[in-house]
Order: structure tokens, then sequence, then C-alpha cells
């Protein structure tokens, strides 16, 4: 079973954070933070195994993340998961999300969160992983997109319209932030399958 | 009016969306680092702090989104309730606004639906009290024709899932098990999981789908119930032991890895249970290791493998090889760049370790590398691999790594792991691995430098169990020990709990109680009694002073023996003068034991002054040997026969006993307390605890109270005050270092000039021998030196601990009774009894019970669990519908259901009784058995297959081959299986009740339970008909009612391809008739046909399943339907097509459900059957195979037997019941029926005339 997972950039400000267990808005935010303790401090080139302890419920879990870019991807699950069929997982999303956002960068993350929820719905369903290949992924997540472009219709124009505009009024467009190297890039590792 | 509407709706177009909410909290922006932020936006949130602008602005959100929630257009809640998810994210409580979010869940728009549901799956949970209203919604929803409707629910359902919902939803989410889409069917399986983990007893009606679901065409839906079922049996493995068979066929089959690793790591559950289990699974995982690319694949079947061989232990010489196997790969993985395979090495590793140590010991430089390694992950694991490496040999020189190890280690963690370790490593199994005892107590001292560690208790510990069961070291302890006392004031700066000045205590006590062996008794007594002491912990300064005592006494008797009366009263005045500082101790302990000493002591001063001798009888006070008692041995005294360890032994204390104002009676009144809580488990440490944390503020706020110790001291005591004291860090170099050399490296060399010595004493010796034996046995010199050659350095006696006697034997492992999975821990095995049903809904208007039940007050009993389960439901349906009063057109819905509820009493009536239940897991196991049993012996004949890879190829497909069609074959059995076992059971109850009547009977359930040591074998029966073949293809097919939904049957179809060509999109089509209807995927007309969900290779078969809708039951009818495929060989592919007949007959109707002897007599006595018979002439098999033919090809179950007749029940989908008489004649049958409806048993007689005329 998978615990939770969080996304999180260098900083520790959350991106993302499902638990499939319910704790506590409290209790959640201090396990984001002492998860990004643990993971922060450890060097680039050192294992992506993390005996959790106390975080989540207890010894059987291990933490597994990935570092891309400026952002940490970080499963907590118990002894029933692969350790390096979940690694490959974390990768499959990666890539998914970069399908799916084209180029996926931190800031994509920060203003979709919904649909960064809505990518990880189709991979992983309470805590159970449901679906690893990326392209059945994509396919289900461009129907339901078309399903909802198809509702908005006529409706959702004017509301597209005044986005569009309030986006133009700003003076930051928040693809012109420039943090550097934000894009996460994907490398490409020995795929699973 | 109107215009004002318009202007709202334009104004809500100016509503913050997502985005914008996130863009303004990023120019909010007032501290970068998150921590700031989030702390503050709690503070904010519980309303202490608003002084930062992010919070600010966010609280100026909220009361927007709290306005928009408001407004009645759902785009707009919707757009407040996404908001809101993104600030729980953040660390905001949004539960106050969970009625909208199920508000914007009911929307019948996709794109809102799926926001309520993504809200809902990160708030809501078993305390959400509006929870309850979803599950009308989410039944809705789950039944919506929009598939993404369906699967939004399930996804968000898995992650709120309640007991209620988890009752109320299981049968709807069951049906979706078969789906037609493999998008729902693969989220419907996998949220069973959490069905089942809340709503337990929906387990074993289930099962047998999810079981189906493992065989489903489509991979995900596969892979989702692998996952689901090894969830399941992580947790329970004995009861899903019988699933092997059809999980090492899907390993032997699946290609894909994740299925595979599932698989792979389920097997490494269940070989514990089962070693035969484990030996078939080492051959075709070793082939795995050797085949696979995939690491993750490979790693896994690596530690299946270790979980095998650990599971076959001992004497098993031939898997050697997989040993080493294993090993030799786990070392590829270890040496790898990639630090991660390095850790999972090294973590497999360690489990070989437990079993087979001597395999992994040759590859110690390789773990001790591991130590050096940036990556503290794997420095622990290594840490953990080494605890098993030791032995006589090379612990010295382990135990020494490790210490340099310590001395580099940065981080307090690691170091106090390291020094866990150490200790771990050299007590392990009774310090079998110590040769030294010197060498260790030297190591326990060194360790004691550890600045800030806090393992000071475990070293202490250490201390006082080697020198209580190592009865020679004392004398070498005593001497470490007093070394330690009298540098006891460097260790006291660490003052933190756990601290090294733990260590004092040990020392304090060892030199107390074996002060024989004091060299300067004199000096250690004085370094006790310095003042110095006091500020160390209150338990350690009790242990001085109790200590102190005794020394004294030794002391004592030495002087008087010398005679010299003038150092005894010196010591005597010495500690007169040093013990007040002790009885003005704030701590209790510390302060009684002193007193009591000091006027002892003073008592023995004034009989010194009267010239008499004292010695003899102050020893007296502490004589006797304390021995070390076994750390259970309280728990295993046997309870004294008549002890009630309940009752009461006094009246109850009352609550009003005030609290005290008498400082001096605290003591008695925390004892109260504490005797108290003996009696009162209910009282917990928390409610003590926090009674005390009241009481001390009451006395605080208290000006007249008086504290109960005037000394500033006071302060030690308590926690807090600890913190005030400035903690000098000292440094600890000079006192406890032998110059030079550290003093256990010492011990090392001299251990290793002992072991030369002793070697060559040996090869001297040999030599005689050798010499004698006139160097018969040359090889001897190649010898090299094993564990047991080593000799410890003295003899060391180590003393067993002590259990009492008549000790309880019992290893009580205690379970969490609150363990969630413990509730699944259900016998999957057993048939599935009538009552167990998942619920379904039923509608409170039909309350109006059947006659027959109320007749049959047995029924009534046995229904009671249900019964009261719907009432629960009815009531909660009554809510709902009060809530919902004005949504009329339910109304309409609801009755509907009636009919079913009208069905559903009926089908109770027949109820299992457990004898009967706790019977047929035997059968199951037997056929694990065959399953088991069978393969070793064809493994036996085949070549080694480690050896000869090329051979093994073969071989595995061979095995499958078996497999397979073992499989078919045990499943056939099985079922029949079921029903014999029914019958077996059915016969011997009857026996008893009519024991008297029939004595003759006694062989008839002998001979009718058949399975396996009849004289007479079944012949093979199966219920696949041919339903139409062409040279292309062939199909088979069987038809079944479906358990679950009353007006479908299920259709399976096996197609084999009989061409040399590939088929290709089959279509699978019938015309419907009026009556029976294709169930086909929403959206598609009747003439459409369904896509049969696989291809065929040539010369392959596979089962497709097709549902179909019944309004009538009592007729049988036929079908006219197409199957059309491409066929693609060589040349081309062509389209072609074959017709068929379905042919619904009323057996197919037919459910097998047993039945009671009482119950089905009371079901004749009704009087509501009718009649119909038919007779069969020139039948020549015997009525035991004409029983299970009826059994087997028209689902009936016998109730009773009695010589050549028969009773017999089954019921309709439509809870038809079905009774039947068979009885034989010479060569004739007589089959007198009994039916509800007139025409089904008319037609199912016929069907069942043909059966016994046709076949026999």
């Amino acid at each position: 079973m998978i615990k939770a997972i969080l996304i999180f950039n260098n900083h520790g400000k959350p991106r993302l954070s499902k638990f499939y267990e319910h704790y506590s808005e409290d209790t959640q935010q201090q396990i984001i933070r002492e998860t990004f303790h643990l993971v922060s401090k450890r060097d680039e080139n050192v294992c992506n195994f993390l005996e959790g302890g106390m975080l989540i419920g207890g010894a059987d879990n291990k933490l597994i993340y990935r570092h891309y870019a400026t952002l940490y991807f970080v499963f907590c699950v118990d002894s029933s998961e692969s350790e390096l069929g979940i690694l490959d997982l974390i990768q499959v999303f990666v890539e998914t999300l970069d399908k799916c956002f084209e180029n996926v960068c931190e800031l994509d993350l920060i203003f979709h969160v919904d649909k960064v929820h809505n990518i990880l719905a189709e991979m992983v369903m309470g805590g159970m992983v449901l679906e690893t290949n990326m392209n059945e992924i994509v396919t289900q997540i461009d129907a339901q997109n078309k399903m909802e472009k198809s509702e908005a219709g006529l409706a959702g124009a004017p509301a597209r319209a005044v986005s569009a505009v309030k986006n133009m009024n700003l003076p930051e467009m928040p693809r012109n932030i420039n943090i550097g190297d934000i894009s996460i890039k994907v490398p490409n590792l020995p795929s699973f399958k | 009016m109107a215009l004002k509407i318009v202007k709202g709706s334009i104004d809500r177009m100016f509503d913050k969306n997502l985005q914008d909410l996130v863009r303004g909290i990023r120019n909010h922006k007032d501290d970068e680092s998150f921590y700031g932020a989030v702390r503050w936006s709690l503070f904010t949130w519980r309303g202490e702090n608003e002084s930062t602008i992010q919070a600010k602005y966010i609280s100026q959100c909220i009361d927007e989104i709290k306005h928009e929630l408001k407004q009645d257009n759902i785009a707009v809640k919707a757009n407040a309730v996404i908001k809101l998810a993104y600030l729980q994210m953040l660390g905001y409580d949004i539960s106050w606004a969970a009625f909208n979010i199920i508000e914007v869940m009911s929307s019948s728009k996709f794109t809102f639906k799926r926001i309520g549901y993504l809200a809902a799956s990160q708030c809501f949970y078993e305390g959400t009290d509006v929870i309850m209203l979803t599950t009308n919604q989410i039944r809705k929803d789950l039944s919506s024709p929009n598939q993404y409707d369906t699967g939004v629910a399930l996804t968000g359902l898995s992650c709120f899932v309640t007991p209620d919902l988890a009752r109320d939803l299981a049968n709807d989410i069951m049906t979706l098990m078969s789906h037609t889409k493999p998008y729902i069917r693969k989220k419907a399986v996998l949220i069973m999981y959490k069905v089942f983990l809340k709503y337990p007893e929906s387990l074993r009606p289930a099962f047998p789908r999810l079981k189906e679901k493992l065989e489903d065409p489509d991979s995900g839906v596969q892979s989702a119930a692998v996952n689901v079922i090894c969830e399941l049996a992580r947790r329970n493995p004995k009861n899903y032991l019988s699933l092997a068979p059809l999980f090492f066929k899907l390993m032997t089959s699946s290609t894909n890895n994740w299925v595979l690793i599932k698989i792979i790591k389920l097997f490494g559950a269940l070989t514990p249970l089962e070693p035969r289990l484990g030996k078939k699974l080492i051959e075709p995982l070793t082939n795995l290791i050797h085949s696979t690319s995939a690491m993750s694949l490979l790693y896994e079947c690596v530690n299946t493998v270790i979980a095998v061989l650990i599971s076959l232990s001992t004497g098993m010489p031939n898997h050697s090889a997989s040993i080493q196997l294993c090993v030799q790969k786990l070392r590829i993985l270890i040496e790898d760049s990639d630090q991660n395979l390095k850790y999972l090495g090294l973590l497999a590793m360690s489990k070989i370790l437990k079993t087979h140590p001597k395999s992994v010991q040759s590859h110690k430089d390789l773990i001790l590398q591991c130590l050096d390694d940036k990556d503290e992950s794997i420095r622990l694991r290594a840490l953990d691999l080494l605890y098993g490496m030791v032995s006589k040999k090379n612990l010295m020189e382990i135990v020494k790594k490790l210490m340099i190890h310590v001395d580099k280690a940065e981080g307090t963690t690691y170091r106090d792991e390291l020094l866990t370790k150490i200790i771990d490593i050299c007590s392990q199994s009774n310090y079998q691995y110590i040769t030294n005892f010197e060498w260790y107590i030297s190591i326990l001292v060194e360790l004691t430098r550890l600045e800030g560690t806090r393992h000071g208790h475990l070293i202490a510990a250490q201390m006082l169990d080697v020198a209580i069961r190592v009865k020679a070291i004392r004398a070498f302890a005593v001497s470490q020990m007093a070394m330690l006392l009298d540098n006891g004031h460097l260790l006291a700066g660490n003052m933190q709990r756990n601290g090294i000045c733990e260590v004092l205590y040990a020392a304090a006590w060892i030199c107390g109680e074996f002060s024989e062996y004091l060299q300067e008794p004199n000096q250690t007594l004085e370094a006790m009694l310095k003042s110095k002491v006091t500020t160390l912990p209150g338990h350690i300064q009790a242990v001085y002073v109790q200590n102190a005592g005794k020394l004294y006494a030794s002391v004592l008797q030495q002087n008087e023996q010398d005679g010299d009366k003038e150092a005894a009263q010196e010591i005597t005045q010495m500690l007169i003068d040093k013990l007040p500082q002790f009885v003005q101790n704030a701590d209790l302990e510390v302060q009684e034991r002193a007193s009591c000493i000091l006027q002892l002591i003073k008592y023995i001063q004034k009989l010194q002054a009267k010239d008499v001798p004292v010695a003899e009888e102050v020893m007296a006070l502490f004589a006797g040997e304390l021995n070390p008692v076994a750390p259970k041995a309280q728990k295993k005294v046997p309870l004294p026969d008549g002890l009630d360890l309940d009752a009461w032994i006094n009246d109850a204390p009352s609550e009003s006993s005030s609290d005290d104002e008498n400082p001096k009676k605290m003591i008695f009144h925390e004892e109260e307390q504490r005797s108290a809580r003996h009696r009162q488990p209910e009282m917990d440490e928390d409610e003590l605890a926090r009674r005390r944390e009241v009481r001390k503020q009451e006395q605080a706020n208290n000006p007249f109270y008086i504290k109960s110790s005037p000394s500033p001291q006071k302060n030690y005591q308590d926690a807090s005050g600890v913190d005030h004291i400035p903690v000098v860090q000292i440094d600890l170099t000079v006192p406890l270092r032998v110059p030079g050399m550290p003093l256990s490296d010492q011990y090392l060399k001299l251990e290793e000039e002992r072991r030369q010595q002793q070697k060559q004493d040996r090869q001297k010796k040999k030599k005689k021998q050798k010499r004698d034996k006139k160097g018969k046995r040359r090889h001897d010199s190649l010898h090299t030196e094993s564990d047991e050659d080593i000799a410890p350095v003295h003899h060391v006696d180590i003393i067993t601990e002590e259990m009492p006697e008549n000790a309880l034997p019992s290893d009580d492992d205690d379970k969490d009774p609150n363990d969630p999975y413990k509730a699944l821990d259900i016998d999957l095995d057993k048939p599935l009894a009538d009552n167990e049903k998942l619920p379904v809904r039923t509608h409170r208007v039909s309350e109006k019970k059947s006659p027959e039940i109320e007749t049959s007050p047995v029924e009534e009993k046995s229904k009671k669990p249900s019964k009261k389960a719907k009432k629960e439901k009815d009531k909660k349906k009554d809510k709902e519908k009060r809530k919902s009063k004005e949504k009329v057109s339910k109304k309409h819905k609801f009755s509907e259901n009636a009919e079913n509820e009208h069905a559903a009493p009926e089908e109770e009536i027949i109820t299992p009784t457990s004898k009967e239940e706790s019977e047929k897991p035997t059968g199951e196991a037997s056929d694990l058995d065959f399953w088991l049993s069978n393969t070793p012996v064809q493994s036996k004949s085949q070549p080694e297959p480690l050896r000869n890879e090329v051979a093994s190829e073969p071989v595995a497909s061979e095995l499958e081959e078996t497999l397979k069609e073992k499989d078919k074959e045990e499943d056939a059995k099985s079922s029949k299986h079921k029903k014999k076992k029914h019958k077996k059971d059915k016969t011997k109850e009857e026996k008893k009740s009519k024991k008297k009547k029939h004595h003759s009977d006694e062989e008839a359930p002998e001979s009718v339970q058949n399975g396996s040591l009849d004289e007479e074998p079944l012949p093979p029966m199966s219920n696949y008909c041919l339903l139409a073949e062409n040279s292309y293809v062939k199909m088979m097919c069987d038809i079944q009612g479906n358990l679950q939904d009353g007006s479908q049957v299920v259709v399976s179809v096996i197609f084999e391809n009989q061409s040399s060509g590939y088929l290709k999109s089959m279509e699978f089509n019938v015309l419907d008739s009026l009556n029976t209807k294709l169930v086909r995927p929403e959206g598609s007309s009747i003439h459409d046909g369904i896509s049969v969900p696989f291809q065929l290779p040539p010369e392959v078969s596979n089962e497709a399943r097709f549902v179909f809708t019944m309004e009538s039951i009592v007729m049988p009818q036929k079908l006219k339907g197409t199957l059309t495929f491409i066929v693609k060989t060589d040349d081309g592919s062509s389209h072609e097509k074959l017709d068929f007949k379905l042919h619904f007959t009323c057996t197919s109707y037919m459910i097998t459900t047993p039945c009671y002897s009482d119950a089905f007599a009371k079901l004749l006595e009704s009087g509501e059957l009718k009649m119909c018979s038919i007779k069969v002439d020139g039948i020549s098999i015997s009525f035991q195979l004409l029983l299970a033919k009826i059994c087997f090809h028209h689902h009936f179950s016998v109730v009773e037997r009695i010589n050549s007749c028969a009773s017999m029940y089954s019921r309709s989908i439509q809870g038809h019941h079905m009774c039947l008489l068979v009885k034989m004649g010479d060569s004739s049958v007589s089959v007198d029926g009994k039916c509800n409806d007139s025409t089904l048993l008319g037609n199912l007689l016929d069907e069942l005339k043909q059966t016994l005329t046709e076949k026999c």
C-alpha cells in the first residue's frame, strides 16, 4: 500500500499532498515538514530509500523519493510495495505529467494542482497502484479533458475570456517568471517494462 | 430584478479562480521560507496572529469563498471548492465546507463532480458527519451511464469509504466488477480491498468474483485483482494458500512485471506456511532470475527465493546452489554503482543471513566496505548485516572496526545506532561469541566516553548483566567500575535522561554488591559519598547510598578481622559525616534510604564505642546472592488456585477523597492512586498525569500550600527544572584512557597472541599425534581454525536466568486487538452460505412478512443478524427519506425494489451449520495437497535445472502444460467436492436424528462422499457443451445464473482457434427476444455485437463471458446468434462468421443451494408447491453416480439420502424453490418434483429426463 504521496519543492513548499490515511491538517503539515527535512539533507547521489521511521504509521514504512530539478516526489509506502517498482512508478508519473503539461515545470504544478490530482488518480487509487501504462493514463486523461471541454461549451466561454483578460492585466504571467532552471527534465531511465 | 440576476452572474465571472488564488498568495508572499508561511497561516487560523500579509490575504480569500459558497450557481460553488482544496494542502482545515463539497459532488456536470470528489477525497474521513448523506449520490454515480462519472466516484470513495458506506455500496461495487469497461472493472476491483477493510462481512460473498478477475482478459483488471489479493494475503496468508495453483499459473504465464512482482511477493508470504510450495517455486524463480532484465523483478525473485530457503531451512543440500545464486546476484547488486541497488542488496542479504550465515560471511569484506559509504541508509543496513556475521573468531576485529567508526561518526543518531549495534552484536544469543569478557568490559567502559548519547542505560544494563552472570569476570569488572566511580564527576555532566551518567548506577551497584573484590574499598567508598554525587539523578543517588552501606559493611568486616578498631571507627565516622547530605535530598527514595542507613550506622557507632564486634551482623544485612531473573519470569508465574486478581480487596475508593494538603501524606496518597489504578484499569496513565497536573496547578495557586521540601534542590525533581541547570561540557580525556593504546586494543593484541599460542600448542600436540600415527592424516595440517577451536580465556560460567518454578510454557505473542486486518482473517474456502449476501437495497414498505417465516421459529432465529442490519438500514432510509421528502420521484424507484424484497425473505430460509462449514476446507486442502505433492515427483525425474539451463526451458513449459490441465480438472473436481460435502453432512445429521429407524444406513453416507477414497470413481463431467464449430473456431458454452442479480444469467463461452491463422476482431452477437436480452455496453444499440476482448493465436483457447437479462425464467429459450471474426493467415485475412443457437435451459437458472432437512420438510409442508413427476426406465448406472449427475448438471444439492432414495433441493435465480424426491428401483428411476411454478418444474423435469436417458 502507498500511504502518502507528497510533492514539494526545494524549499519545502508543498505542491501536492495526497494522504491515503486520515490525518488532521496540522499533522499533514508536520509530516510534510519532517519529510522535507529528511529528504532535503540527503546528497544527490545517495540511495532513494529512507526508513521513514515514525512519520507515517510505523517502522514497516519507507520513503521512496526522486528529486527532479526543483521538485521532490516522495512516496511513503509499506513493505508490500516493491522499492524499485515504486521508483519506476514515480518516473511514470513524472513522464505522464510531462506529456500532459508539455514540458512540465514547477509552475504547472503550482497553478494546476487539480490537474495533477486527476492524473495521479488515474495511477494510484486509494493507495494501490491502478495503472502503470503511461499511454493508457494519458488516453483516459485526454478523454476526461475532452468531456470537460464539451461541458463547458458556450457557457464556459466568457469565463475563459475573463481569465485571459485577467492574465493580460497582471504584470506577471506565470510563464514569464524567471526562476532559473525550473522545467523538470525527465531523464531517460532504464524503463521498467 | 432580472437585471440584478444578470448583473450578479457577471459579477461572479470576476470571482477569483484557483489560478488567481495561487497567484494572489504568491504575490502576498512575505516570508520566503515555507516554515514561516505555514506557521503563520496556522496561527492565523487559530486567531492568534494576523500580522503577516499572506495570512491576511488568505483569510480574506476564505471569506470570499464563504460568500461564494452561499450562491446558488453550482459553477461558483465548484470554483470555491477547488480553491478550498488548494488551501487544504497548505494546512487549512476545510471540514466546515463539507456540506458544500457534497453539493458540488452531486452536480450533474462531470467537471464539477470531479472537483467535488477531489475535495471530498482530500478532507473527508470516518469522522465527517455529513458523509452519510453521500450514500445515494455515490450509488447514483456508480450506476451512471458515463464511465468517468463512475470512475471519479470510485476514486473518491476509495479515499473516504466508511463502514456504513462500505456496507451500503458493497453490492453496487460488486456489480461493477463485471462491468463491460475494463476501466471501471479495474477500479471496482481495487476499491473492494477498502470495502473489505471497512466491512469484512463482504469478503466472502465477493471473493469468488474477485478470484474470477484474476483471469480477466484485461491486464489492468488482472493486475488490480492480484494487487487486492496480495494485500489481503499479506495480512492473513493462510486463507489464501488454496489460491497458490492459480497464482502459480499466472506467474508462469504473465509478462506484466507489476503483476509478477506482486505475485512473487505474495508467494514470499505464503511459503512459510507451506514448505512444499517453496520447493515447487524454486525452479521457476531461478529461471526468472536468470532470464529477466528488470532489476526490480530480479530483486523480488531473489527475495522470495530467500523466503523459500528460509522455510525449507534445514537439510536441503541440493538447494545450496540456489543460495549461492542468490548471494552471488546480491553481491552484484551491492557492488553496483547505483546506490539503490546497493541498499536493496544489503537488505536482502540480511534476510539470508538469518538462516545461512555461512554463505554471507564470505562477503564480509564487501559489507565492511559499505560501512564507509557516505550514505547513511546504506551504512545502517551494513550494520544490520554485521550483526549476523560475527563469530568467535572475528568478533573482536569487527567491534574494533566499529569503535573506529564510533569515533569518526558525525551526528549523534548514527553514533547511537553504532553503539546499540556494538552492544547487540556482543550480547547476542547469551554472549555466544565473546571469548574474553575482560575485553568486553573494557569496550563498555570505552563506550562511556561517548558524548551526548542517549543509551547510557543500555551500557549500564550490559555492565550489570555481565557482572552478575559471568562470575569469573567480577573481579575485573569491579576494578573497572571502581575506576569509573572515581571519575564519576566527569560523567555526571551529562544529565539528560538515559544519558551516560546511567553507567554510574551500574558501577555503584557492582562495586557494592561485589565489594569483596575491591582493591581499595575505602577509596571507592569515599568516591561514592562525594558531595558531587548529589547532582546525579535521584535513582542513581539511591543506588549510591544503598551500596555505600554494603561497602561499609565489607570494610567494617575487613577492619574487624584485621583488628584495626581505629580504622573501623574512622570509617563509621566518615559515613556519619557524609550521609546527612543525602538525607536532605529532594528524592524521596534517596531520603528514605539515607536516613535508614544513617540511623543504622549511628547505632553501630554506639556499639563500636562499647567495643562490641558488629561486622558479622552488619554483613548479614546484605548477605545472600542476588540472582538474575528472566525478563518474562513474572508473567509466567502460574496463578495460584483460588486467587481472583479482579476481586475487590477493599470497597471501591470514593472519588471524593480530596487532594491532600499535607505534603507528608502525599506519599500515601500517591500509593493509593497507584493501587486504585490496578483495580480500575480504565483510569489510564494519561488521566493520572492530567490529574497530577491539575493538582500541581492548584497547589501552585494556593498560597497556603506548603511546598513539600524547602530545599532548593527540589527543582531537580521535575523534568522542567533540569533544563535550567547549566550543563558544563567537560573534556573527558586523560583519566579514563590508558596512555598509548586504548584498553580494548590491548586485549585484541593479547587475544591474538593467545590464539597464536593455542594454535601452536595444538599443532605441537598434533605433531605428536602425527608422529604416533605416522602421518596418516596429512590434510590436518591444512586445517583452518573454526569457531569451536577457540577456547575462552578463562572458564566462563554463564549463569542462566532464573525462572519461577512450574513456569507457564506459553509464549504469548501479544497481538494487537485493534488490528484492522484481523477482521479480514476469514476462511475463504468455505462454501458461501445463503445468508452471506451483500446487503441489497430494500424498501421498508414491504415489511409484511411472508407466511413461511412466521411459521418457522428456527429460521427466525437464524435470520436475526441480517434482520437487525436491515432494520438499521431501514431506520437510515427513514432519515434520508425525511430529508428528501420533496423528491417524490424516488418513491417510484423504490417500488421497483419491492419485488426484490419479496424474494429476499424467502431466500433466507436456508442456513448452514458451522459444522458443515468447518468440514469443507479439508476438501480444498486436499486439492492443494494434490497439487503440491504431485509436482515434486515430476521434477525429480527432470534434469537438474540449475546446471542445465538449456534443458530447463522445455521443462518449464512442460510443467506449465501439466499444470494447466490439472487446474481445469481441479476446477471441475472442486465443484463436485462441494456438493459431495453437503450431501455427506446432511446425511450424517440425518443419521443422528433417525438412528433408531435406520440402522442399516451406515454405509450410505460413506459411499456418497466419494472425492478421494471410493471404489467407483466418477467419470469427468463438464457442463460446457458444444455451441457451434467450424474449421476456424469452436465454441463451447456454459450458462449459469447470476447469484447477485436475480434477472441475469452469465454465459461463459470458450473460443478455441482450430485454424492455423490468427483470429482477430471477434464479435459476438445475438438476436434479442422480448424475454431475453444481451447486456450490451452503454450507448450501443440492440443490434450491435459485443467484441470479444481477446485475439486468438493458432490453437489457443480463451474464455469470454456475456451477461443476459431475463424477464421470465420458467421456460427454456433459444436465441440465434452469430460470431463474426477475421482470420489472419500468412496469405492474407478473410472475414468469416459462425452461426449458433444459444439454448437457455431451465437448468441454467438454477443455483446450487444447500438446504437442511428440517427446513426442507417445512417447505414441503407449506403446501404452496405444485407437484409433478416423471419416470425414466432403463437406467443402468449406480444411484450415486445418478445423484452426482443431477447435482452437477442441474445444480441440485442432496438434502437427505436413505438407501436408494434421496431428496434434493435447488433454487432458481428468481427464488423459486425446487424440491425433488428421487427413487431408484430396478433399472428405473422415478423423480417427483415440487416447485412454486409448475411450468418451471415441468420444463426442468423434462430436461432432467433427457439427461438421464441420453447420457446413461
